[in-house]
């Protein structure tokens, strides 16, 4: 493919890159740089970045052990020296009680999310791809949408018990329909274009198909379904410890913080307070980079 | 009626009968990576009953200019120069004028009827909504006109196809469809842009034939935008052909196709099958290169650098739309915008008048 | 559009059953006797004896099946361990209080919803927009639960303007029951409004862009029409598909602003059964929840037929 020359092209050229290769990687590059240039991805990364770091290092970070009680000290407002944003009904350290609840949420969120994409992943390429695995398939996805994710943490927790893993487990569960369905929509899409078609009719094999063809190209959708699944995790590991169906006290954790709170409300709010804010804050970062993400990732340009 | 078309000289401006007259229309976009200019400084004249075409590769501005005339461009777009209906200046002006023009005076017939038509809505309901909007008639009169509407563009049994939707119909009737829609309110200038390019050669004539029958009962000015010469040739009195966002070549159709001066014409021409034409021996010529898309119109012929027949001359400045009947033997209204004309017809280019 | 509704009548009723069973099983996955969870604290052997065989525990799990199918159909759920109450009657008295606060969360929700995203759409680029989209995305993120607390602890404890906590019938006294029920039911639908924000705003941006819009504004219609009549009758049917799926949010959500505004629905219900191990309740309740998203799905399926007339008037579905 030619094209005209320079002095007439300053524009765009139309025939810009035309080997895959270089397609893939100019694309690449003006992904990030769409992202760099949308100030609220920088801004929402940022605080994912400050989120994960504190959990990690937590217990090197937080000011206490979030389980130290100090009954001399109880309902200590923010600013009390020693105890930057107060201390709760047991005099336990605020910030290292919402340090090491921040930490319990991303581990639930991610490990929610890695169930979700594990068994969501691949039925939804089996399903997408092999007309005869569809309809089971889909039936599959169907029941386990007909469980909303509370009901199944309270059949999970009257089983099992309560606890983070059995929380993370039944978001995963009820989060996997949604992969299930987004990944088969992506593999259809994929299967009628003319390079997968190509290769089937090569005589490539299916997984190979799936593996080499199918599967890449549809990491960006996954991805963003990825960045949205986990804030959603988040909020729904807070509201099973606030019910008491997720992390159990004294173990802190965002939600049961909440619900300790919610008596003393009244008397410290900064107790009901802060940890709904830590909340909004983190799932707030993962939503809006995840729409910066989308955004980026859309051929038709920015949409935010 | 009268189609006189080859005594129009369009230059000529403001002459008598020019329903729209389009004056130094420039239209540029803001996008991601820039600006990029659509439309620069063209000007058309369209008189009563006469059928325009522009032709033009995707890309070269056609349906910009189509759109631009009566606002529909969306909001990216900046347009600069002059569009006259009737001698009301339509470019900037306000909402709701534009609005009482659009169904009214300048109608659209666009190129995929399927998208083109709602499909949650009755196709009576879409055409009615036209007449409701201009005529405000009562709703059993407007009922009879819309099944009047069908019945002139060749619906069979509409009595029925009224309360269709378009998922029921057939390319072909959606497509005749679209045209009621446009002809409901009478307007003076119906602007088709690619209105057969989506459908079957056989379904392609009888669409074109509802144009023609159109313009001579109505007298309807129609503007045809297409790639397709063929179409030109069968329809259009005047051609203008069109080059990255520039007029290259305006002439009557017949003297177009007999003696294009402009080399993109020439190519296009020798691009286009024809019968008489070999299979083999007589191979359809591809113009070499791709429409550039420009930030910036140049001081320069844009077509240059896939030009044969160009010079230092050509890549220095801009030639100007011209017509120099006397030395090359032209007749009135061909107007070109080329250094280095073609001169003598090239052999064959008649033939793809059928 | 019969054979499509057929369909989804056979697939909904194939989901039934398979819910059905997996909820059997489920209370059999119990960890040791089933018995013993069912009998609650009286472990006689006496009590273990008659409830194996009102349950029939001592028989093959395909007649153990059939046997609870069959309790089912005839209306009977099983027996709370803990009051004695019949679970059919414990949900009669429980589930208006929780359709009250669904309904009315629903209707406001979708209000707001539809409304915000289609200004949001229209202002395309403008402030408006901008502030629609970014009270989506606090609606999206904020707990609700936790926004809850808050407005007890603002509108309610601070200042008496809403009552905390409590419930009063409607047929007993209709503005008192407005009364309380007005805080939850704004506090339930702050995230469904938001995602139907969200939802409204995408379609209808992308009916904005197709060319039936184009055509709608070269006709000369007002801005109005060209949204109202053409571009969001289109993106409505895409907003009621995914509304179905927002069924399950909206059913978790409801049982947490029960729980905080101490609501006697059927999420206090669900929870005190949790907390108490009253396995025939929560099987109940299970299986409730799901019938009821089944059907409340079809419903839409059927709506979603009614708007779409590619649907409705033969042609194969889009």
């Amino acid at each position: 493919m030619s094209t005209t020359e320079a002095p007439l092209t300053p524009g765009p050229s139309v025939a810009d890159g035309d080997a895959d290769a270089p397609r893939e990687v100019g694309r690449r590059r003006r992904i990030v740089r769409r992202l760099i240039g949308n100030p609220l991805a920088v801004i929402s990364f940022a605080v994912l970045l400050v989120a994960v770091v504190v959990a990690v290092f937590a217990p090197w970070i937080a000011p206490y052990s979030p389980e130290q009680t100090d009954f001399a000290r109880t309902f200590a407002p923010p600013g009390t020296s020693g105890h930057l944003l107060g201390t709760d009904d047991l005099g336990r350290d605020v910030l290292s009680r919402l340090i090491l609840g921040s930490r319990a949420s991303l581990e639930v969120g991610l490990l929610a999310v890695a169930t979700a994409l594990v068994v969501g992943v691949p039925l939804g390429l089996a399903s997408g791809y092999f007309r005869s695995l569809d309809a089971v398939i889909s039936r599959f996805t169907d029941l386990l949408l007909a469980f909303p994710f509370l009901i199944l943490a309270v059949g999970l927790a009257a089983i099992r018990g309560a606890s983070l893993g059995n929380a993370a487990v039944a978001i995963g569960i009820a989060q996997i329909p949604g992969f299930i369905r987004l990944v088969r929509s992506e593999t259809l899409r994929l299967k009628s274009l003319d390079f997968v078609t190509a290769s089937i009719v090569d005589g490539a094999g299916d997984l190979w198909v799936l593996g080499k063809h199918v599967l890449p190209n549809a990491t960006s959708v996954i991805l963003v379904q990825a960045t949205v699944a986990i804030p959603a995790a988040i909020l729904g590991e807070a509201v099973l410890s606030f019910l008491g169906l997720g992390i159990q006290p004294p173990d802190p954790s965002l939600g049961t913080m909440l619900a300790t709170a919610q008596q003393f409300a009244a008397r410290a709010p900064w107790t009901a307070i802060l940890p709904g804010v830590t909340i909004m804050v983190l799932v707030l970062a993962f939503n809006i980079f995840g729409d910066s993400l989308r955004d980026a990732l859309d051929p038709k340009g920015s949409r935010s | 009626m009268t189609i006189t078309p080859l005594e129009v000289d369009h230059r000529s401006g403001s002459g008598s009968g020019s329903i729209l007259e389009v004056r130094d229309l420039t239209v540029t976009f803001t996008t991601e990576s820039g600006t990029v200019s659509a439309v620069d400084h063209i000007s058309l004249d369209l008189r009563e009953g006469e059928i325009v075409g522009i032709v033009g590769e995707s890309g070269c501005g056609k349906s910009v200019t189509a759109m631009s005339l009566s606002g529909l461009l969306p909001r990216s777009a900046r347009t600069a120069g002059s569009v006259r209906l009737h001698g009301t200046e339509l470019i900037g002006a306000k909402e709701p004028v534009l609005r009482a023009v659009r169904g009214r005076d300048i109608a659209y017939i666009f190129q995929e009827p399927m998208s083109s038509l709602n499909p949650v809505l009755t196709v009576g309901r879409q055409i009615s909504e036209v007449l409701q909007v201009h005529e405000r008639l009562s709703r059993k009169l407007t009922r009879d006109r819309v099944i009047e509407l069908l019945t002139l563009v060749g619906i069979p049994s509409p009595l029925q196809r009224i309360d269709n939707y378009p998922h029921q119909l057939s390319g072909g009737m959606r497509q005749r469809v679209m045209i009621a829609m446009a002809v409901a309110c009478d307007p003076k200038v119906l602007v088709a842009d690619e209105p057969t390019t989506a459908l079957d050669v056989t379904v392609q004539a009888g669409i074109l034939d509802i144009l023609r029958e159109l313009r001579d009962r109505l007298g309807t000015a129609i503007l045809i935008i297409t790639h397709d010469l063929g179409v030109i040739a069968d329809i259009a009195d005047r051609v203008v052909v069109m080059y990255a966002g520039r007029v290259v070549e305006s002439a009557p159709v017949d003297e177009l196709f007999a003696r294009p001066q402009h080399h993109y014409t020439a190519g296009l021409l020798a691009a286009s099958p024809a019968p008489g034409r070999h299979a083999g021996t007589d191979r359809l010529q591809e113009i070499p290169g791709l429409v550039p898309v420009l930030a910036v119109q140049p001081d320069a012929c844009t077509f240059a650098p896939r030009c044969p027949a160009a010079d230092a001359q050509c890549l220095g400045s801009a030639p100007p739309l011209t017509s120099d009947q006397n030395a090359l033997g032209l007749l009135p209204g061909h107007a070109f915008a080329c250094w280095h004309p073609c001169g003598k017809p090239p052999t064959s280019a008649k033939e793809l008048k059928p | 559009m019969r054979t499509y509704l057929l369909n989804r009548a056979w697939q909904s009723l194939l989901t039934l059953i398979l819910a059905t069973v997996v909820v059997f099983l489920g209370v059999r996955a119990l960890p040791g006797d089933p018995a013993l969870a069912l009998a609650g604290e009286d472990r006689s052997p006496e009590t273990l004896a008659a409830i194996r065989l009102q349950y029939g525990l001592d028989q093959s799990i395909p007649v153990q099946f059939g046997h609870f199918v069959n309790n089912i159909l005839h209306g009977d759920l099983g027996t709370s361990i803990r009051t004695g109450t019949p679970v059919s009657s414990m949900m009669r008295t429980a589930l208006p209080v929780t359709l009250q606060l669904a309904v009315f969360a629903i209707v406001l929700a979708t209000i707001v919803g539809v409304g915000a995203g289609v200004v949001a759409a229209a202002k395309r680029g403008r402030p408006a927009e901008w502030v629609a989209n970014g009270l989506a995305l606090i609606g999206l993120s904020v707990p609700h639960f936790w926004l809850g607390l808050v407005a007890i602890l603002y509108l309610a404890v601070a200042t008496g303007l809403f009552p905390a906590s409590g419930f009063v019938p409607f047929t007993e006294n209709p503005v008192e029951n407005l009364h309380h029920i007005l805080l939850p039911v704004v506090i339930l639908g702050t995230g469904l409004s938001a995602v139907i924000m969200r939802q409204t705003r995408s379609a209808t941006l992308d009916a904005l862009s197709a060319d039936y819009v184009r055509t709608a504004k070269a006709k000369g219609l007002r801005p109005s029409a060209v949204i109202g009549r053409h571009a969001l009758r289109n993106s409505l049917i895409v907003v009621v598909t995914i509304a179905g799926l927002q069924l399950g949010e909206l059913i978790s959500g409801a049982v947490v602003t029960e729980q905080i505004f101490g609501l006697p629905g059927f999420g206090k219900m669900t929870l005190d059964a949790v907390f108490q191990r009253d396995y025939p309740v929560i099987q109940a309740v299970v299986l409730v929840t799901a019938t009821a998203y089944i059907a409340i799905n079809f419903l839409v399926d059927l709506l979603y037929s009614l708007i779409d007339p590619r649907i409705r008037v033969g042609g194969e579905a889009a």
